[in-house]
């Protein structure tokens, strides 16, 4: 009779945990069937043509400096705000505005992408009258603030209090201190939080629809509409032509390409060595 | 006067106050602008809004019309829209997510355990445009062709599974947007479990309990409130997910009762019709819209945050 039950015990233990590893399996099923189809159908279409031509001569070029271009304005933007204002919390804040600033960033980092978009329309595309360059990289850079400024402060608050005593100590300012010791110490940190950050938006298309707007050509001004991948892939996927699908999946292999990238090179670079500092 | 004489003597000045001050004042600036950008984005949504919240107050969240012709705006469809596909896309992604994390925490050896989640987080980095886009050409046709005539033979006689069966349409867009939460939810719930001790862990196999037994004793009871807070962070993210909802909703401001209808959301419906906005009312209506997204995730991810500080689980952003 007890030898009974525990088989039975058993054999439930036995039935959940296949069950747990096919829910593995699940979730990593669509991985790998996404990643099966961008290769399949992506690499037929990606030639050298591809990569340089406009969308008129079955190119990407335009959207894939347009990516670039707007990343780039996206990181002054939201570097310099989001590394300064880390550096308050971790060297000045009060565990009370730390704590409300912590909470903010959240409930930011949680807000919709497409409700960035419709904020710097209301900001920039309405008073400049009309998309541009610059009002994509504001929305970009807008949405890394709060990602940078968290990862910033949680790298920063590893780095030991002795070596800031220290340098108080020699008699150094703070200001001096946190900027040639604090911040270098934590600099590996730091800089792998950005490459995320650049990372995560630049795979973005919502928060450009209405900002950067896409373009079918080459932008010549930081002032005019400019194409950027995702949305050039948005583009093309709502259209019902086949050889216009075959170019979004070239365009969404690049892009996944260099996302991934980002991301595992990151992930290499910091492997193994948490914050060299961490205790 | 001594120690003054003593730094003149060494030649040091003393630390320039004004130096630090000045660098306080300006990270100060910068950490302020979170705040900024909180009342920023509360303020000019509303701002916007307003002629569409004086014409139609609370109304708007009422009225099923979405008619930009005739100039009658309500919100209902969006809404409904929105909490039935991310609704349905938890209700599918959670149990998958407990699962794949108990295996990986409980079961699986060390050397499957971090690839697998690198795996996941990798799968939580792809562009929600690209999911679209596999959404759109592979997964959609296929859902449409297998598993879609299959549920209407089995359930059809429930209002959800009747009607056409449409390949875009509100049940495709949970199932993309349980894919995108998967990662969320995998991760996070992960981590509650692995807060356990593992002195939790031997003293239920002490007592004689199987694997499973353990995991339901001393794991799962203990970590209820991470799984409900690891469950809206991914509600959260369904909730204002665009592209990739946009791209297999198909587009219909109509509420229907079957799943197999397409429909919008809040998120897609900004995306498709903000470029065709034409008269100031309509334009109003779709920042009511977006003002009534941005209050709907910011409840949400409120709840996440307060139950995730109290369990003491690490955050996530």
């Amino acid at each position: 009779m007890n030898q009974c039950l525990d088989k039975q015990r058993k054999a439930m233990s036995a039935v959940v945990s296949t069950l747990c590893f096919l829910c593995a399996m699940m979730v990593l099923l669509p991985l790998a069937l996404i990643l099966f189809h961008l290769v399949r159908m992506g690499a037929g279409a990606l030639n050298w043509n591809f990569l340089t031509q406009l969308p008129g001569g079955g190119g990407m070029a335009n959207a894939i400096v347009g990516s670039f271009v707007l990343v780039m304005l996206a990181v002054l933007l939201g570097v310099p705000v989001g590394v300064l204002g880390g550096i308050y919390l971790s060297e000045f804040g009060s565990p009370r505005l730390n704590w409300a600033v912590r909470f903010a960033a959240d409930i930011l980092n949680g807000t919709p992408s497409i409700v960035w978009g419709i904020l710097v329309y209301a900001l920039m595309v309405v008073p400049m009258k009309g998309s541009s360059a610059y009002a994509g990289g504001v929305a970009l850079g807008l949405i890394m603030i709060p990602l940078i400024i968290r990862t910033t402060e949680g790298m920063l608050a590893l780095v030991p209090d002795s070596y800031r005593e220290a340098a108080l100590a020699l008699g150094i300012p703070k200001w001096k201190s946190v900027l040639h010791i604090v911040l270098r110490t934590a600099g590996k940190g730091i800089i792998t939080g950005i490459l995320l950050a650049c990372a995560r938006v630049a795979g973005e298309t919502a928060p450009l629809l209405f900002t950067a707007a896409g373009n079918q050509y080459w932008s010549h001004s930081l002032t005019e509409p400019i194409a950027s991948l995702p949305q050039q892939i948005y583009t093309y996927a709502r259209q019902p032509y086949v050889d216009w699908h075959r170019q979004a999946w070239a365009g969404a292999l690049v892009l996944v390409f260099f996302v991934l990238a980002f991301n595992a090179g990151v992930r290499f670079l910091t492997r193994g060595r948490n914050p060299p500092l961490a205790k | 006067m001594h120690t003054a004489a003593v730094k003149q003597s060494m030649g040091l000045a003393p630390p320039s106050k004004a130096g630090d001050a000045a660098f306080k004042w300006l990270t100060w600036c910068m950490a302020m602008m979170i705040f900024v950008l909180v009342v920023l984005l509360g303020w000019e949504l509303f701002r916007g809004s307003a002629l569409s919240l004086k014409k139609f107050g609370w109304s708007f969240l009422a009225n099923s019309d979405w008619d930009p012709v005739n100039g009658n705006f309500g919100a209902l469809p969006f809404v409904f829209g929105t909490f039935v596909s991310s609704v349905l896309g938890l209700m599918l992604a959670l149990p998958l997510s407990l699962g794949a994390s108990i295996y990986l925490t409980e079961w699986a050896p060390g050397w499957v355990g971090q690839p697998a989640m690198a795996l996941i987080e990798m799968l939580a980095a792809i562009p929600s445009v690209i999911l679209g886009l596999w959404g759109m050409v592979v997964l959609v046709p296929w859902l449409r062709a297998h598993p879609y005539p299959l549920m209407q033979k089995a359930f059809g006689f429930l209002p959800f599974f009747g009607g056409r069966i449409n390949g875009p349409c509100v049940l495709s867009a949970a199932v993309i947007l349980a894919i995108m939460i998967v990662p969320i939810i995998t991760s996070i719930s992960r981590e509650v479990f692995r807060a356990v001790p593992d002195s939790h862990r031997e003293a239920a196999f002490a007592l004689g309990a199987t694997r499973w037994e353990m995991i339901r004793l001393a794991v799962l009871k203990g970590s209820k409130r991470g799984i409900f807070a690891a469950a809206m962070l991914g509600l959260g993210r369904a909730l204002g997910e665009t592209m990739a909802v946009t791209m297999v909703i198909g587009k219909s401001t109509v509420i229907a009762s079957s799943l197999f209808a397409p429909g919008c959301t809040l998120a897609s419906g900004l995306a498709t019709e903000f470029g065709d906005a034409s008269d100031d009312l309509y334009v109003s209506a779709l920042f009511e819209l977006g003002l009534v997204l941005l209050l709907v995730t910011i409840v949400t991810n409120i709840l996440a945050h307060v139950l995730v500080g109290a369990t003491g689980a690490p955050k996530h952003a």
